[in-house]
């Protein structure tokens, strides 16, 4: 047994609004430059819906990620070294700008120095790579909540093997937004694809990284990543991708993605991997078996024995707690409400997702309020109106009961917490029969329903202590670009970086809140925790019908 | 050479151009090595448009690796070793003619295949720069050059293992004579090409050109998946996943002096 730590997310997609702000804030911190206009290190998507780059999940095109042969070795799916250097004048599995989209601007200049006219003058939109005027045919979110799904979203490879098949009808249509970025895998294949070595893993969080410096243009990590979350810049010919805004969570603050949400709906945590194991894991031959496999690896922070070994592996003992009040663990682990963003890729990727609830079909019935025994809700979770098969492409490699276990844990924390809302007499039968212990719903409930700040992000600092000599890193950590990241303002001319913005203000203000490590874990199990009291705080039972 | 020879024309361009061009060829080489990392790529265009490059580029690839092959053969491995292992004058011309017109016609085809893409597609044209059109020019001069020297000694008129070989590999032991390239037979066609491939060396480190000096000969052999410590060492190692030797914390990880900090309770 050999453990790392490894950071990882969950979303909530049954809160994301699809507003676009986590992308937003995204590309203003790290891909407001020339080259990276297309990059969207976070966007999101509307499912159904083709994606970005176009049917970038469809591997029979795109040939990402890993597959194992016939004799069982994992291997990655675009062929292996030999055949990626035979291949080295043409990357034939590249995707090309058009399969993003030509990023634009509009000459808004336009608007003020055209001179009196008949007419309105019109800000028209220009290339940002050739700076021409452009014929707008695709481009970010142009299927944004389902526009022109009759064109797009059949497209969705999602759909293989759904027996329904595609819901045209407009009354039947169903949508979802699922928010994507970097999935910082276990078992990365854009790592394993480059000729370089380039990409690496962090030892410290498996946090994965472009080497700048020894990125030498080859482009196999563009299409060896399956969900093609590596980008090309063409003006400086390097490989970039989301860094999980590593020098945030170094100070122990989330990513900007996160901290923007509005949806409140990511959560940051860390996992103990056993790395051992993860060739293993990822080379298990039934692609439903992928998510178990995972979570083997994913080892128990309250283990004295992972404890001891963990420590013997080198992992600061804060880390170990931080690993124990982890959202990450709790939600996929622990409580399985949160699965892996196409597990059959083998990556074993680090970004999980809560399946969303969606409404029901048949007029009346109503997924929270009808009785409470298990069969109800197995049955009113047949009824929503995403196909759970088609989550189950999504989530589940295609098999449909990890969904369904997820989608009926949320539902009965619901049914489980209206009865307490309202002052009702108790069901524990309703955490029972979906597999679960009360006050683990209520645990449950504590993180996706109410999510303090400090449960949903649990981030233990970087130790300087240990790896102090930061000035070795400088170009090799995937975020000195050509003129620096983003803000060029924050950059003088001499090349030097301007002085903190914040001052360290931020910092500071941060602190004040920090995430705390360790005594969550205790709190959790606390016998006399009474939902209750949390409720009244935040407007309950008493106050409601004082 | 005697101290006394005039600096002559000849001298010039077949005695201190090759020095001046090698000095910094290699001089540049390692200067950008050292502190240009981050620029040392092939600025590939791929992403920008890749229909005409997967054939423009594996042609010209290609080719250039047989021409680059054939010059070794017949510029650097002397006539005194072909002769030695038996091939004969007649059969080695042969070899050098086909062999020549093949990889210079895929040179050609791949050459003028890109260049119209760089031309035709304006996302490519927009990522040329100055440097990138020197380049262009120089390699356009020594590729037609080459042909043109391959093809207009069909009849092996011009023995240049006799004359142009000689020369070049004087130039490593420090004792060029340049009246093997200007004595009697070297057609214009060879002097213009030589010429202007010194001039293609001496850019060679500050252009894209850099790129033909990286292959990444290590992958086969590494390990799939690269972990590396905060203060990057090798990247080197065969198992899955052991990219780089164990990293030990150099102080106790329990010795850490930030407190967990006890949340206030809700209530």
């Amino acid at each position: 047994m050999k453990i790392r730590a490894q950071m990882g997310m969950v979303m909530n997609l049954d809160k994301c609004i699809g507003c676009h702000t986590c992308s937003v804030t995204c590309k203003n911190v790290w891909t407001n430059r020339r080259g990276a206009e297309y990059m969207w290190f976070n966007n999101v998507e509307t499912k159904p819906g083709r994606g970005y780059p176009v049917d970038y999940e469809d591997q029979e095109k795109w040939n990402g990620g890993w597959e194992v042969d016939r004799k069982g070795k994992l291997k990655l799916k675009a062929g292996g070294p030999l055949s990626k250097l035979a291949n080295i004048f043409s990357n034939p599995d590249l995707p090309e700008l058009d399969d993003y989209y030509d990023p634009w601007t509009y000459d808004y200049d336009k608007l003020i120095s055209a001179p009196a006219g008949k007419d309105q003058p019109v800000a028209r939109p220009k290339s940002q790579v050739t700076g021409k005027d452009l014929d707008l045919q695709w481009g970010p979110n142009w299927e944004d909540d389902l526009a022109g799904s009759a064109e797009h979203a059949i497209h969705d490879p999602n759909f293989k093997n759904i027996q329904e098949g595609v819901k045209q009808e407009f009354e039947e249509t169903f949508m979802m937004y699922l928010p994507r970025i970097c999935e910082h895998c276990i078992n990365p294949s854009c790592v394993a694809s480059c000729p370089s070595g380039a990409m690496y893993k962090r030892e410290e969080d498996g946090i994965v990284l472009v080497d700048q410096d020894a990125c030498r243009s080859w482009r196999f990590c563009v299409s060896g990543c399956p969900y093609k979350k590596v980008y090309f810049n063409w003006n400086t010919g390097k490989a970039e991708k989301c860094n999980f805004c590593f020098p945030r969570i170094e100070a122990g603050m989330p990513t900007i993605c996160s901290e923007t949400c509005v949806g409140r709906l990511r959560h940051l945590g860390v996992v103990l991997i056993d790395t051992d194991r993860v060739e293993a894991a990822a080379s298990v031959e039934n692609e439903q078996e992928l998510l178990d496999a995972q979570l083997d690896l994913m080892l128990d922070p309250d283990d004295p024995e992972v404890r001891a070994q963990a420590l013997k592996d080198g992992i600061p003992s804060d880390w170990i707690d931080a690993a124990s009040a982890s959202p990450v663990y709790a939600m996929a682990k622990k409580w399985r409400i949160a699965l892996p963003l196409h597990p059959e890729y083998r990556t074993l990727p680090m970004v999980w997702y809560v399946p969303p609830l969606s409404p029901m079909e048949s007029v009346g019935s109503d997924l929270i309020r009808e009785g409470g025994d298990a069969e109800n809700i197995f049955a009113a979770i047949d009824q929503m109106r995403i196909p759970m098969d088609y989550l189950a492409n999504i989530l589940a490699a295609g098999d449909v009961e990890p969904v369904r276990r997820s989608l009926t844990r949320l539902v009965a924390m619901r049914r489980y917490m209206r009865d307490v809302n309202l002052g009702n007499e108790v069901r524990p039968e309703i955490a029972t029969d979906a597999g679960m212990e009360p006050h683990e719903l209520v645990d449950m409930f504590r993180m996706v329903a109410i999510g303090d700040y400090d449960d949903r992000y649990v981030i233990p600092k970087r130790h300087g202590e240990v790896s102090p000599n930061a000035f070795a890193e400088q170009g090799s950590c995937g975020i000195d670009f050509e003129n620096g990241a983003a803000v060029p303002g924050l950059a003088d001319q001499t090349g030097v970086n301007a002085p903190d913005p914040y001052g360290g203000a931020l910092a500071a203000a941060r602190d004040n809140v920090a995430p705390t490590t360790g005594a969550l874990a205790e709190e959790k199990v606390d016998p006399d925790f009474d939902v209750r009291n949390l409720l009244s705080h935040h407007g309950g039972p008493e106050e409601r019908h004082a | 050479m005697t101290a006394t020879a005039a600096i002559s024309g000849p001298v010039i361009l077949y005695v201190i151009l090759p020095y001046v061009a090698l000095s910094i060829g290699i001089g540049g080489l390692i200067w950008r090595r050292k502190t240009d990392q981050f620029g040392w790529t092939a600025r590939s265009t791929e992403l920008l448009e890749g229909k005409v490059l997967r054939y423009a580029s594996i042609v010209f690839h290609l080719g250039v690796l047989a021409a680059i092959g054939g010059h070794v053969m017949g510029i650097l491995i002397p006539q005194s070793f072909t002769d030695a292992v038996g091939l004969s004058e007649h059969n080695y011309h042969l070899i050098a003619v086909f062999g020549g017109i093949s990889a210079g016609l895929a040179v050609i085809v791949g050459f003028v295949a890109l260049m119209y893409r760089r031309i035709k597609f304006p996302r490519v044209r927009v990522t040329t720069t100055r440097m990138d059109v020197a380049v262009f020019i120089l390699l356009g001069i020594g590729i037609v050059t080459g042909m043109l020297a391959t093809v207009l000694n069909i009849g092996d008129a011009v023995n240049y293992r006799e004359s142009v070989a000689p020369y070049f590999r004087q130039i490593f032991i420090l004792d060029p004579d340049p009246s093997l390239m200007t004595g009697g037979g070297v057609m214009l066609i060879f002097q213009i090409h030589v010429i202007a491939v010194w001039f293609l060396y001496a850019l060679w480190p500050f252009s894209r050109l850099i790129h033909a000096f990286t292959f990444p000969i290590n992958y086969p052999r590494r390990s799939p998946i690269i972990y590396r410590p905060r203060n990057p060492r090798s990247t080197r190692g065969k198992k899955y996943g052991s990219g780089t030797p164990d990293y030990a914390p150099s102080i106790s990880p329990e010795s850490s002096d930030e407190s967990p900090r006890v949340p206030e309770k809700v209530n």
